[in-house]
């Protein structure tokens, strides 16, 4: 017995060894992170709230930051203009009892939005404080984040009116997550275990050779109107060898995709993520390029004055928010858009 | 992939009609349909345009007779471009959107050329692109690796730090969990740049996390898990089982095809978790923590979560399961003329090395094993190719790929028997193309 004591205490010599010579073995490379440093950077948020700060916002304030900062993408109510998937909606009192979106299981449900999913309230934080608005990610305080956080949860209904959320009552709010239960780790799609532990994929096949009972029928193919609505298929091959690329484009010929902008406004425009509410000939928050270059033709001035202090009321109700780009980018790109934004 | 988007492509490449009536077909399966898109197809179109063989004078080829300038002439300089790029013949090999997939181009997606692809690299500039809030190019010398948690001592580092350290150089395939999304109720998109696109194989050089994470003195005993983070917008996260760590497989990767990472691919530091999904792969790493337990980030429980038909979602599935695609011939191609043809395509295993990778052209009744292009390697791209003489007449021709641990990739109606048509991610099915007597190659499903 004293031998196998011994042999389990040289492993284990062995083994710390090891890392004691991991430590070591590299001198000179790495150095120990300060605690600003790991403060700094340690920003994650985990299911257990382990990592959230101590803090709170109200829903009050929430509606306020996401009037300013969220709604030209999320929509006033959170049902994203169209542009990004919707956050709420899909969830009932009865899913907030249950802790199961019954949505969920429809087929002929038409959309999954953020709150029919989520299951951590951790989750929400941690997301918006890391990486919202979408384009000055981190710029929220600690009070804005549960301020909007508590707004979507009132907007779906988990929470009333006059709640502050707080690192005092996540938990309690965490048990009335609409699918708080919906998730599971019951599959073999997980390396090694820690979750699980399944090894037994979930689908089986059979690597039958001959004679197959399949019956070889189309079930799915693409109807002939949509033939081009990729673009020219015979522009997206190589023009030599086996095969060609079918020619779609006929005389129902599309637009071809956008080429990479020419001027500098244009290029400035994408830079300072204007693109993500403007597109060149489609609305998305706000007009298209070609809508305003139609309606404000010539007019530098003013479309540079508008870039720079925001408006609304002109395209629609979704405001647009002042941009902090520098005068003469603004000017570049108001120069762009007057002279037809081509 | 945004769930709302990947569920509408189908619906606006097919009308609310078109949608009902490939599904009434489906449902009442019905035998004449085939025949019917068989007799379509040889009625409506006219032969190929091109042939490989041109029409030849009776005394020769002219482009033999008459030497060209590039034989007569004199040549362009060295270094006439500092860092070459591809003729420009080759105009048409991009990677491109999907038009109506996403609504902004920051968090959106490239599909790679696969159509025009030969072995199992891909070129680092048609390397597919994900971004979540748009991408950077950053100051290798301002950016820093950190590593914290359950560690003795937290660590930071330098890029001229890591790149001193013993570094390993490994091919390995990433696919996005999405890949193939768009396709799991219906045919949405005509190539295989669409509907596989989201697919590319580098040779990652870099250093194994293992040995960063020892050099912290990591508790690996209490630390199954590792949270990655990017140090860009969108700080993307993602737990990283500790299993494929220790094994050093997992690459804190600075390398990508003898060069730097390409700056959509993450410049200066990505992960590279190979057999997992792309997401996991993140780019522009700052930090990994590790921690006893896993995160539940936005990525891995709001996105990246599979829906199955009782209405749960499947979180943390991360292994791209075993897969294959032909790529040539491949939806939206024209054949040049009936005779011989090499079908070639892609096979590749989250679990390890392809096994064998097998072809049919008659739609899946009978089946023939294909050639594997050596080198075979583990959770890497390989490439397959059969011999095929075109008699002129509708095939359909698929591949199904088997892995080492004897996982045999599924047809359609097995992956939807159990998993729905709803999950988005993870979708492995065989893929069918209908070669029709026109030589025109199609997307299809089979039932």
């Amino acid at each position: 017995m004293s031998r196998w004591v011994d042999a389990i205490a040289a492993l284990a010599i062995l083994a710390a060894c090891t890392t004691a010579f991991a430590q070591d073995r590299f001198p000179g490379i790495g150095r120990n992170a300060t605690p600003q440093e790991v403060a700094a950077w340690d920003i994650d948020v985990r299911p257990d709230f382990k990592g959230l700060p101590p803090g709170s916002g109200s829903v009050a304030r929430g509606q306020q930051v996401w009037d300013g900062k969220c709604a030209s993408c999320h929509g006033v109510f959170g049902e994203s203009n169209q542009v990004f998937h919707p956050l709420i909606g899909g969830t009932t009192k009865e899913d907030i009892a249950a802790g199961r979106v019954a949505n969920l299981k429809r087929q002929d449900y038409p959309a999954r939005t953020t709150m029919m999913k989520l299951p951590t309230l951790s989750t929400l934080w941690d997301y918006i404080n890391r990486a919202m608005p979408w384009n000055q990610p981190k710029s929220l305080s600690v009070e804005e984040v549960y301020a909007v956080t508590a707004y979507m949860l009132h907007l779906a209904d988990i929470v009333p009116a006059d709640f502050t959320l707080s690192d005092r009552n996540v938990r309690e709010v965490q048990q009335r997550l609409p699918n708080r239960n919906g998730m599971s780790t019951d599959h073999a799609m997980w390396p090694g275990p820690g979750l699980s532990g399944r090894a037994k994929p979930d689908v089986q096949a059979s690597a039958c050779m001959k004679d197959c009972p399949v019956e070889p029928k189309v079930t799915s193919m693409l109807p002939d109107h949509a033939r081009n609505a990729h673009g020219n298929l015979a522009e997206q091959n190589r023009a030599i060898g086996p095969q060609r690329g079918v020619d779609t484009a006929g005389a129902r010929a599309v637009a071809a995709l956008k080429p990479a902008p020419a001027h500098a406004g244009a290029a400035l425009a994408q830079q300072n993520n204007c693109t993500a509410c403007h597109a060149a000939n489609q609305r998305l928050v706000g007009p298209s390029w070609s809508e305003i270059a139609a309606k404000h033709a010539g007019r530098t001035d003013y479309l540079a004055a508008r870039i720079k202090a925001g408006g609304s009321g002109v395209w629609g109700a979704i405001p647009m928010p002042p941009q902090a780009l520098a005068e003469a980018d603004a000017r570049r790109i108001a120069d762009w858009l007057a002279a037809g934004a081509k | 992939m945004e769930p709302g988007r990947l569920r509408k492509a189908p619906e606006s490449f097919i009308d609310r009609d078109g949608v009902a009536t490939v599904f009434a077909e489906a449902k009442h399966g019905r035998r004449d349909f085939i025949r019917g898109a068989f007799a379509a197809a040889a009625a409506g179109l006219a032969l190929p345009t091109a042939r490989s063989q041109p029409a030849v004078p009776a005394e020769g080829d002219p482009n033999i007779l008459k030497l060209p300038e590039h034989a007569t002439g004199l040549g362009q300089p060295v270094v006439t471009d500092g860092y070459g790029k591809p003729s420009k013949w080759e105009t048409n090999v991009q990677r491109r959107r999907s038009p109506g997939l996403t609504q902004t181009t920051q968090a959106s997606v490239s599909f790679a050329p696969l159509q025009s692809l030969f072995g199992i690299v891909t070129p680092s500039g048609l390397h597919f692109e994900r971004h979540h809030q748009g991408w950077w190019d950053i100051d290798p010398s301002k950016h820093r690796f950190m590593v914290n948690g359950l560690v003795k001592n937290a660590k930071v580092f330098t890029m001229d730090e890591l790149m001193r350290l013993p570094s390993v150089s490994r091919f390995h395939f990433i696919e996005c969990g999405a890949n193939t999304g768009m396709e799991w109720g219906n045919v949405a998109v005509p190539t295989v740049q669409y509907t596989h696109g989201m697919l590319s194989c580098s040779e990652f050089t870099g250093v194994p996390l293992i040995t960063l994470l020892e050099m912290a003195g990591a508790d690996l005993k209490k630390g199954r898990f590792a949270l990655a983070e990017g140090a860009d917008g969108s700080s993307m996260t993602r737990t990283i089982p500790m299993n494929l760590v220790t094994s050093g497989e997992v690459l804190v990767a600075y390398g990508q095809n003898g060069e730097m990472l390409r700056p959509e691919n993450g410049y200066p530091l990505r992960l590279v978790v190979p057999g997992v999904q792309g997401v996991s792969w993140v780019k522009y790493l700052r930090r990994v923590e590790v921690g006893d337990q896993p995160w539940s980030t936005k990525d891995e429980s709001v996105h990246y979560v599979d829906l199955m038909p009782d209405g749960t979602h499947r979180q943390y599935t991360s292994i791209q399961e075993c897969k294959s695609v032909v790529t040539t011939p491949s939806g939206g191609q024209l054949l040049l003329d009936k005779g011989f043809y090499t079908i070639s395509g892609l096979a590749w295993s989250g679990r390890g090395k392809v096994k064998r990778v097998d072809v049919s052209v008659d739609g899946g009744r009978n089946w023939r094993t294909a050639r594997l292009q050596e080198p075979v390697m583990s959770k890497c791209l390989t490439r397959f190719s059969l011999d095929w003489v075109w008699d002129g007449k509708p095939a359909i021709i698929q591949s199904r790929a088997m892995d080492e641990t004897g996982y045999v990739q599924p047809g359609y109606r097995q992956l939807r028997a159990v998993r729905g048509t709803r999950s988005i991610y993870h979708n492995n099915a065989i893929q069918s193309w209908l070669v029709e007597e026109s030589g025109e190659v199609k997307n299809v499903q089979v039932g």
